[in-house]
Parts: structure tokens; C-alpha cells; sequence
């Protein structure tokens, strides 16, 4: 059967199973709209999380970008999975306990704020639309490619599958479907990665392959592949270029950022007791780091392989580069979505990869008659092209689109399910009309999810230029504004309001000036950013990336000192947080 | 039920956990894969530099036995103290 059908096949028969789901477990009340009835299984929740959080970057680009990075990607896969650690031991059973809906009801309940609420809810509904267009994004650049249908329609198709399931299903719906979609994601990014490290190394077993000698040769995998990209002028690829404070400053940002992120957070309330859902954050890093645990290696193995088919001999020697008219046929596909860019230079007809920008390595080229580096690689096609270049059978090629839509679409209702949940819940019952009844509210929530998604799918298709700014960001934020104050909310009976809208404003401000200064955001129209963004210009040799570390430090500070000086939480607040740290209350005398 | 004093045992117990499980957090990730990682390069298993492998793959594994780890003892601890739910 001829590719495009069969990819037809795959993807539909997955769109009609979350259909299917999405009219099975219709939401009946508000309580199965925000958090499923609280009746979700660990297990299940484990799955519907790793889901929920494994986007279309995780799918589609990180084994890309940890390929052409190497040791220094691994920021990604410890500062993605460290968070969970911090959500599993310090946050989620605390959530759970107080069994309301949403992270910004917590906020303004723990230091009586509606200010407090309203800040929390502007920090959520900002990260949730940033990462959403990253998702629609996703979505569309999987349509365009395997099922060679233009963006626009592609985005219109997946933006009417979530609308079916979000707004019918509330997050009982998406609960349900993204436990469908983990299993479409996880088979879709295995079952490439068993066969590449069969045929790279002889071993079924990604993880271990990784470790492992390349079939018929005498040489480590990690250690060829050293060799490979340093006869090519490029950096080692197990050590890395980056310091050790801003590899240090970035995983941190991104752990603390991944423990503050509300639709993550936001899955712990769903079910039923304080213990399943210490059980629950066990069970969903354990459905992510098979992902995660893949990711590298696959990441190796496609640079190994890439490198391989345009550097087939050794360098210098004039006939090792690949003629260009020789080229594969997935090195024509993909040329043909601008991804993958061929620019001969020289003149010669043949292709030369390597490290121009290193300048000794740059000079003994220009000896070999290379005129500059020739192919430009965006990291994004190497997970998308891997199973082509691996030359697998057609169907895992269709399985890799399916997984890659899985993935965009399960990330993107989650978060599409706490924006519409934070307009109906937090603004419109918690601060403008707090006397709505229950099925008004539910009608919002509906309402509120729909007019997300249409926003989503613009920001997909008019994606705003900063978008790689803007995620950092959204993780910086997370870090430097939410996740300090739900944690000292928990751990401390001292900290109170003032403290926290202080300390909330301290991690913001600090955190988006630092990113506007350096990267440029909101203010590029008045000539933002205003400083040179390289490592002799930054604070303590902190990236941008990894600002969002300082900025919770300095959350921590203020909170706890502006606290000190004002007067304590009333008693209500202190009993409330007395109740959340123990599963059962107290006997009432 | 619980008396106040086996209550307050219950949160300082949990405390404790809780920052032993965040001291082993930090050394396999920013300990092994970041602070020490050239060191530990310095040692081969199998095909593996010791500190990238913490950085890629160690330190994935670790956290997740950690997460059951604490889960389990927590769920424990819930009921020698007499705060489990019913």
C-alpha cells in the first residue's frame, strides 16, 4: 500500500478511538469538567500525565536537539523529568489534599487574595498560550509534511478533535483519550528506535545499544561517534560546550519550571486520595522516562547515521562526500519542506558538512578545496526522518505521525482544559460572579475552552516570531513566580499575603527584564533586547534559559523577608494549611 | 486518632524523608551529571563516560525509584501515625 494511504489509515483509525472516548465519557457535572470526579485510577493518571506533558517538543524535537548538542542536551532530559521529583515530594499530595479545582483558587485561598488569584491566573493563562502554539505548531508541520495537506486545513482538522473532546468531555474526556494517545506516542517512538539500534548495533534494547559496539566494528557507538563529529571540526560529543553554572542554572529553571506548570499540576486533583496521588507522580515519570530514557540514544544514533550518509569516507579525500545528485530519497523529502537545505558552495556537486564557524578546523577545510559548511539541518526532521533514513518499513513511518499528532494534541487540550478552568472557575465564580449556578458555570467552562482553541490555532498558524524566546520564558515564570509561593504556602504558616505578591512580582519582573534585555520579548518595537546575548555579558555566566533559577531564588527571599515584617496569616489560613499537610483531619473537639 | 504530639511526629518524620530524598535528587542529577561530571568521566562502563551517563540516563532512572520510594514510606507513615485516610 502506497505510504500517504497508509498514513491516512493510521491517523484516522486514531482520531476515531479519541472520538470514541470523548462520547463515552461525556462530563456530566463541573466536578467531571475540572478534575474528572476525582475518580481516576494511579496508574491511569500516571499515563493520562505523561501525556499531558510530553508535547510535540518532546516528541518531535528533543532527541534532534540533544543529537547536535550532545552532553549539553542533556539539560533537557534531567531539567523535564527532575521536576517531577519536586511535584511528587512537595506539591502534588499537598494540591490534592485541599481537593478544589484549580492552582490559582489555591493561591488566592492561601493568602486571601483576589489580587494573589489574579496574578496567578495571568501567569497561567500566559505559559498555557505560549506552550499551546508551540502544540498547534506541531500539529501542523506533522499534517503538511506526511499527509501533504497545506497548514491552515491541518490545524483546522486537529483544532476539531480537541474541540470534541475538551469541550464535551471537560478533563474526564481528556483524561481518557490521553491515556489512548501516550500509548500511540510511546509505541510510535519505540519501535523506530528498536530497529535503528538493531541495525546500528545489534542490541533490541535502545538504552543499552547506546552503550554498546557498533555492529561489526570494534569501537563504542558513543565513542565512534566522538571520532565522527571531531574529524569534522564539531565539539566531543559526551563532553560539552556550555559552563557548568548555566548547564547547572538551566536544569534547575527547568525542574523548578516543570513543578510549577498548572496542567501538570493540575492532574493530581483528579484523583481520589492524597496517597494515589504520591503513587500517581511515580507512575508518570515512570511513562516518561521511557521516552526519555530513548531520546538520547535515538538522539546519538541519528547524528551517527546522518553524518554517516553525507561524510562516507575519510575527510579530505575528495570522493568521501556524498554527490549531491546521489542523494536519498528522504534527503529530497525533506528538502522540500525547507527543513533540510543543500547550498553548494565550492561548486563541486558534492556536499560538505562540517564545523565552519571553528576556525582552526576551518582552515585545514578550506585546504580541501571546502568553501564553508553546505547543509543546514533543522533539529527538528531528525526525529521525523529517522525511520526514512533508517530505510524501515512504511508503516512505522505512518506510526510516527500518528504518535507525533498524539503527542501535539494531548498537550495541547491539557492546557487549552486550565485556561477555559481558570476563566470560568477563577474569573468569572471566583471574582466576578461568585453567585453563577453550576450549569452556567459549566456552559462557560465550555465556552472559555472553545474560544481557546480558536486562539491557539491562530497563534499555530501566525506563530509569532520569538516563539523559542517565549517557551523559555513560560518555564522562567513558572519558576520564578508560581512555584515559590504554592511551595511556601504549603511549608510555611509564617508567609502571607504581602509576602507573596511580593515575592511573586520580585520572580516576575526580575525574570521577563532579564529574557527582554538579553533575548528581546514584548518591548522589540522600542529596540529591545538592548545587551549583546552572549556568555561575557550575563550575570554570573547565567544564560537567559536558566534566569528563571536566580528568579526563584530571589521569589524565596523577598516572600519570606517582606513576611517577617508584616503581620502573620490570619487563623483560618493557618488552619487551612495545618489541613493540607496531613491526609486525614484532625478530630474537631 | 492521632494526638496532637503524634501528629506533629507525623510532619517532622515526613520532613526528614523529604530532605533525604531531595539530598539524593541533587547528587545524581547537579552532583554527578553537572558539578562532577568531568571527574566522573574519568571512569568507563561499558560504553558509557560514568558522568554522561548519570546526565542522560542515570539520573532519569534514579528519580523515578525515588518518587516510589518516597510514595511508599509516605503511605506508610500515613498509617503508623494514624493521619491515613479512611
Amino acid at each position: 500500500m502506497e505510504l500517504k494511504t497508509l498514513t491516512y489509515l493510521v491517523v484516522g483509525a486514531s482520531f476515531l478511538v479519541y472520538i470514541g472516548i470523548a462520547i463515552w465519557s461525556k462530563a456530566a457535572d463541573t466536578g467531571d469538567f475540572y478534575v474528572a470526579g476525582k475518580h481516576v485510577h494511579p496508574v491511569a493518571n500516571g499515563m493520562a500525565t505523561a501525556a499531558d506533558w510530553m508535547s510535540a517538543a518532546s516528541f518531535i524535537s528533543m532527541a534532534g536537539l540533544i543529537a547536535f548538542l550532545g552532553y549539553d542536551g542533556s539539560v533537557y532530559l534531567m531539567g523535564w523529568t527532575g521536576g517531577y521529583v519536586l511535584l511528587a515530594l512537595l506539591l502534588a499530595p499537598y494540591l490534592r489534599k485541599f481537593g478544589k479545582f484549580t492552582v490559582p483558587e489555591f493561591i488566592g485561598e492561601r493568602y486571601e487574595s483576589r489580587i494573589a488569584r489574579i496574578v496567578a491566573v495571568i501567569c497561567l493563562v500566559f505559559i498555557s498560550f505560549t506552550y499551546v502554539a508551540g502544540q498547534m505548531r506541531g500539529v501542523g508541520i506533522v499534517f503538511s509534511r506526511f499527509l501533504e495537506i497545506p497548514i491552515g486545513a491541518g490545524l483546522v482538522v486537529g483544532m476539531s478533535i480537541v474541540f470534541v473532546y475538551a469541550v464535551l468531555g471537560g478533563m474526564k474526556g481528556i483524561t481518557y483519550t490521553q491515556i489512548a494517545q501516550y500509548c500511540v506516542l510511546i509505541l510510535a517512538y519505540t519501535v523506530p528506535a528498536i530497529f535503528i539500534a538493531l541495525q546500528l548495533t545489534g542490541v533490541p534494547v535502545p538504552q543499552v545499544a547506546f552503550g554498546s559496539e557498533v555492529r561489526g566494528e570494534n569501537i563504542y557507538l558513543l565513542a565512534k561517534l566522538n571520532e565522527v563529529v571531531t574529524a569534522l571540526g564539531f565539539s566531543e560529543y559526551t563532553s560539552g560546550t556550555k559552563s557548568t553554572i548555566d548547564v547547572f542554572a538551566i536544569t534547575l529553571a527547568l525542574m523548578v519550571g516543570t513543578a510549577g506548570l498548572p496542567h501538570v499540576i493540575v492532574r493530581f486533583f483528579t484523583v481520589p486520595r492524597v496517597r494515589d496521588a504520591r503513587l500517581s507522580a511515580g507512575w508518570a515519570l515512570a511513562f516518561i522516562g521511557l521516552l526519555y530514557l530513548t531520546a538520547p540514544a535515538v538522539g546519538s544514533m541519528a547524528r551517527l547515521n546522518l553524518t554517516e550518509t553525507i561524510q562516507t569516507g575519510p575527510v579530505g579525500d575528495p570522493a568521501a562526500n556524498l554527490v549531491y545528485a546521489e542523494r536519498p530519497d528522504w534527503f529530497r523529502t525533506w528538502e522540500s519542506t525547507g527543513l533540510l537545505v543543500f547550498d553548494d558552495r565550492n561548486g563541486d556537486g558534492r556536499i560538505q558538512y562540517y564545523n565552519d564557524q571553528n576556525a582552526e578546523f576551518a582552515a585545514r577545510a578550506s585546504g580541501f578545496g571546502w568553501n564553508g559548511n553546505e547543509l543546514s539541518v533543522d533539529p527538528d526532521i531528525m526525529v521525523l526522518a529517522n525511520p526514512e533514513i533508517a530505510q524501515l518499513p512504511s508503516w512505522v513511518i505512518a506510526l510516527i505521525a500518528a504518535g507525533g499528532i498524539a503527542a501535539a494534541l494531548s498537550t495541547a487540550a491539557g492546557l487549552l482544559l486550565v485556561i477555559s478552568a481558570s476563566v470560568s472557575h477563577d474569573l468569572l465564580k471566583g471574582v466576578f460572579a461568585p453567585n453563577i449556578s453550576e450549569r452556567r458555570e459549566l456552559l462557560a467552562g465550555r465556552i472559555s475552552a472553545g474560544v481557546a482553541i480558536c486562539i491557539a490555532g491562530f497563534l499555530g498558524y501566525y506563530p509569532p516570531a520569538f516563539v523559542a524566546q517565549v517557551v523559555a520564558f513560560a518555564f522562567g515564570l513558572a519558576a520564578a513566580s508560581l512555584f515559590p509561593v504554592i511551595l511556601l504556602g504549603i511549608f510555611s504558616i509564617r508567609v502571607n499575603t504581602q509576602g507573596a505578591i511580593a515575592g511573586m512580582l520580585t520572580g516576575l519582573v526580575f525574570t521577563y527584564g532579564y529574557i527582554e534585555v538579553y533575548k528581546g520579548l514584548f518591548l522589540r518595537w522600542i529596540g529591545s533586547p538592548w545587551i549583546n546575548n552572549v556568555a561575557e555579558n550575563w550575570i554570573f555566566g547565567i544564560s537567559p534559559e536558566g534566569i528563571g533559577a536566580i528568579g526563584m531564588c530571589l521569589n524565596f527571599i523577598v516572600a519570606i523577608s517582606v513576611s517577617r515584617m508584616t503581620a502573620p496569616p490570619s487563623q483560618k489560613v493557618q488552619e487551612l494549611v495545618e489541613r493540607i499537610r496531613y491526609p486525614r483531619d484532625a478530630a474537631t473537639t | 486518632m492521632a494526638s496532637e504530639e503524634a501528629r506533629k511526629q507525623y510532619w517532622r518524620a515526613n520532613l526528614r524523608l523529604v530532605a533525604i530524598c531531595l539530598v539524593i535528587w541533587f547528587v545524581v542529577s547537579f552532583g554527578f551529571g553537572v558539578i562532577f561530571v568531568d571527574a566522573l568521566n574519568q571512569i568507563q562502563v561499558f560504553g558509557f563516560d560514568l558522568g554522561f551517563w548519570f546526565a542522560q540516563q542515570g539520573s532519569i532512572v534514579c528519580f523515578v525509584a525515588l518518587i516510589f520510594y518516597y510514595a511508599w514510606r509516605m503511605n506508610k507513615l500515613d498509617r503508623e501515625h494514624d493521619v491515613d485516610e479512611k
